[in-house]
């Protein structure tokens, strides 16, 4: 089943990622990832939902129902750039670790700390550029990873 | 010149005031306290309910009785808590409810105050909307707000939670306005493109159905679908929520299909060609498995709530809009168009003949509810709004009961809340002090919320009760009995059963009894002339009676099981 991206403008109000989390859960929605953060448009922010589903358009019409929601626009995936930002802390020692930085580095990571025994990178890129960075990365140890939920923007106007 | 200052306290009665408001019911507590002071002067009526969840579903049977926004007011905690039925109760059948909560000081939010509990966390999911007030200089603006959302759109609960130190801050009354809501904008004009193609498929018909329920009792279009269907002859069946929505009687209504529909509506549904289906949700109870139903059919949904419309059933022609629009827009679209469906109709009042709903009600055998129903609605004004409870009583009033008009059906549908009966009906009787009301109830729903008897009483509220008293929950016996072989588990009543009489004198109402078939019509006669104060009449109903027709849970509206020898087709 492919992906559908829901880009999803709301008011920044106390409540509303709980409103958005509880309609989602109270139907029986599916989601891959959920984003949200500030726009550039003042009170509004944008949450980013990707999911399976095929019906998303009930997906859509429910949130829709929130008084919080202001509109959502499902992304056509051709016309979509996407973006994920990650933080991994992975193990080195003497031996690897010439071998990871460099592994990181020709992914598009960014080492930000390097200690005697771990390495963390940042990488911002879509999300399968992520899933490969942490499988090249998974037979060194991760120690922990983080991801930031993807957030997806349509190219045209 | 500045105003004089007011507390929030204040603020909350005076936008009550300022919305018209003329009646609330509640319960006061800590949190809540300081809006109880101003409400001692205010011309608003306050109902006391012995119980939060009472004073909900009082405030719910106003607003079903009325269509207009019911109000109940709750202290924080318990309060709160006791409210979720009844705000959940509202949003399954689109009541117009606004709950106004207390809440602990805002310093003492998210630290386990005394009688905190998380009530906007809580009710997200039993609300349309809710708010949490951070200053009072809000409480104008949010109250209006939220009366704006609770009754426009499709109705809904909302509720207005406000800390206690809020409602004792003193600030000045700014006069609410309502500003437009971005995330709020309901369609009411239906798409003209799709009205005519809902047109195209009417006149293309043989075997078209409206098929109808609360939407068009909320939107108060029954004038209008009188006009659709009388004009095109076109047959009608109503929801139980829909009941009253189309006048019984009249030869193009079939009344309620589903569950315990009559065979006709739902085998109708099954048969026809096109469902024509307005305010409606395609709920399990009417469509049984949607894989089965009306599978000839091809679907013209027209709701309010686009989230509806291709839920449960994709239509060939979906429409959003409200039914009143939507109803005048087919009128006019079809204009002169001849629908000739009298074949049709044939087919139908063939069936209805052969399928008629029945009873058997032996001269010393024990009461059935349909008889004591027919017998009473032979005495019962016009005009008398009837409230039931859950359960098999409430499926043998809406079979058996002729209703004509809208809102004089009120019962708990969608969620299904035994209990809902009596604190409704004295809703419904707050706002109509001189109409008949009749709280039609089982002893396991009465039981549920009985202490509101006491309420009618003290409150000068004369409704009329009805219990029918079959010693067990009836509904929850017959599946018993159908699908688990007799074993009944936790179902019965008997063993202590209150004294029905007694306990109705106890709380200042009248207590009379019916036992036999020659009590009904004396006692009916009774209790209709006692208007002075609450009538509780306890009816002893045969425990082992069923409610037929009945289409089992998840099977197929195309097998109708008519009566208990019938259930050997399961």
């Amino acid at each position: 089943m492919s992906e559908r991206i829901l880009s999803v403008l709301v008011e920044d109000k106390p409540g509303v990622l709980a409103r958005v989390a509880s309609t989602i859960s109270r139907r029986g929605f599916n989601i891959n990832s959920l984003a949200v953060g500030p726009t550039n448009i003042e009170g509004r922010s944008k949450m980013t939902i990707v999911t399976e589903l095929e019906s998303v358009e009930q997906v859509k019409k429910q949130l829709n129902k929130l008084i919080n929601v202001i509109k959502i626009v499902e992304l056509d995936p051709d016309n979509t750039i996407e973006s994920e930002v990650l933080l991994l802390k992975v193990s080195i020692n003497k031996d690897t670790q010439t071998s990871v930085i460099e592994k990181a580095s020709l992914s598009g990571a960014k080492s930000v700390d390097v200690g005697q025994d771990y390495a963390v990178f940042e990488m911002t890129g879509s999300s399968k550029d992520l899933d490969k960075l942490e499988n090249l990365l998974k037979p060194f140890g991760i120690i922990e990873m983080i991801r930031g939920g993807r957030i997806a923007i349509q190219t045209k106007l | 010149m500045s105003e004089e200052k007011l507390s929030g306290a204040e603020l909350v009665v005076r936008s009550l005031e300022y919305m018209n408001i003329s009646t609330i019911f509640g319960l006061p507590g800590g949190a809540i306290l300081p809006a109880y002071d101003p409400l001692y002067d205010s011309p608003i009526r306050h109902i006391l309910a012995r119980h939060e969840q009472g004073s909900g579903h009082m405030a719910e049977g106003y607003a079903q009785a009325t269509g207009e926004l019911g109000v109940v007011i709750a202290t924080s905690g318990p309060g709160a808590t006791n409210l979720i039925t009844p705000l959940t109760n509202a949003l399954m059948d689109s009541t117009p409810l606004l709950a106004i909560t207390g809440q602990v000081a805002s310093e003492a939010i998210g630290n386990d105050a005394f009688q905190e509990a998380y009530t906007v966390g809580l009710t997200m999911a039993a609300t349309k909307h809710n708010y949490l007030i951070t200053s009072a200089e809000e409480i104008p603006q949010v109250l209006l707000e939220a009366k704006h959302i609770a009754t426009t759109g499709r109705p809904g609960p909302v509720l207005v939670d406000i800390p206690k130190d809020i409602l004792n801050q003193k600030v000045e009354w700014i006069e609410p306005k309502l500003i437009e809501m971005p995330g709020y904008k309901p369609t009411l004009e239906p798409n003209p493109k799709m009205i005519s193609q809902a047109a195209e498929l009417i006149k293309q018909s043989k075997k078209p159905i409206l098929y109808v329920g609360g939407g068009i009792i909320h939107s108060k279009a029954n004038q209008e679908l009188f006009e659709l269907a009388t004009k095109f002859k076109i047959p009608v069946v109503t929801t139980l929520m829909g009941r009253g929505a189309f006048p019984d009687g009249n030869e193009l209504c079939f009344e309620m299909p589903g569950m315990h529909g009559n065979y006709t509506a739902t085998t109708s549904i099954q048969k026809s060609d096109l469902l024509i289906a307005i305010g409606v949700r395609f709920d399990d109870r009417v469509t049984a498995n949607p894989k089965f139903f009306a599978q000839n059919a091809k679907v013209i949904h027209a709701d309010i709530d686009p989230a509806e419309i291709g839920k449960i059933r994709e239509p060939e022609v979906p429409i959003v809009g409200d039914a009143k629009s939507v109803i005048t827009g087919l009128i006019e679209k079809l204009a002169d168009t001849d629908l000739n469906t009298s074949d049709w109709l044939n087919e139908l009042n063939q069936m209805k003949k052969e399928y008629p709903l029945s009873y058997n009600q032996e001269e010393k055998g024990p009461l059935k509810v349909p008889f004591v129903l027919e017998e009473l609605q032979k005495l019962a004004d016009d005009d008398a709004i009837v409230v039931s409870g859950v359960g098999q009583h409430q499926m043998w009033i809406s079979q058996h009961w002729n209703f004509t008009s809208p809102n004089t059906w009120l019962n708990s549908g969608g969620l299904g809340t035994m209990g809902y009966s009596l604190p409704a009906a004295i809703g419904a009787k707050a706002a109509y002090p001189d109409r008949q009301i009749l709280a039609l109830d089982g002893d396991g729903c009465f039981q549920m919320t009985c202490q509101e008897l006491i309420t009618a009483s003290t409150e000068n509220i004369p409704i009329k009760i009805v219990v029918f008293n079959n010693g067990n929950h009836g509904m929850v016996r017959q599946w018993q009995k159908i699908f688990y072989k007799n074993r009944f588990s936790a179902s019965e009543l008997t063993h202590h059963t209150p004294d029905y009489v007694a306990l109705a004198e106890s709380m200042g109402a009248t207590g009379l009894r019916m036992i036999e078939k020659s009590d009904v019509k004396k006692v009916f006669e009774k209790m209709l002339e006692i208007d002075d104060k609450p009538v509780l009449v306890e009816c002893i109903v045969d425990p082992e009676d069923m409610v037929f027709p009945m289409v089992p849970a998840g099977g197929s509206n195309d097998v109708v099981i008519l009566n208990e020898d019938d259930l050997k087709k399961l």
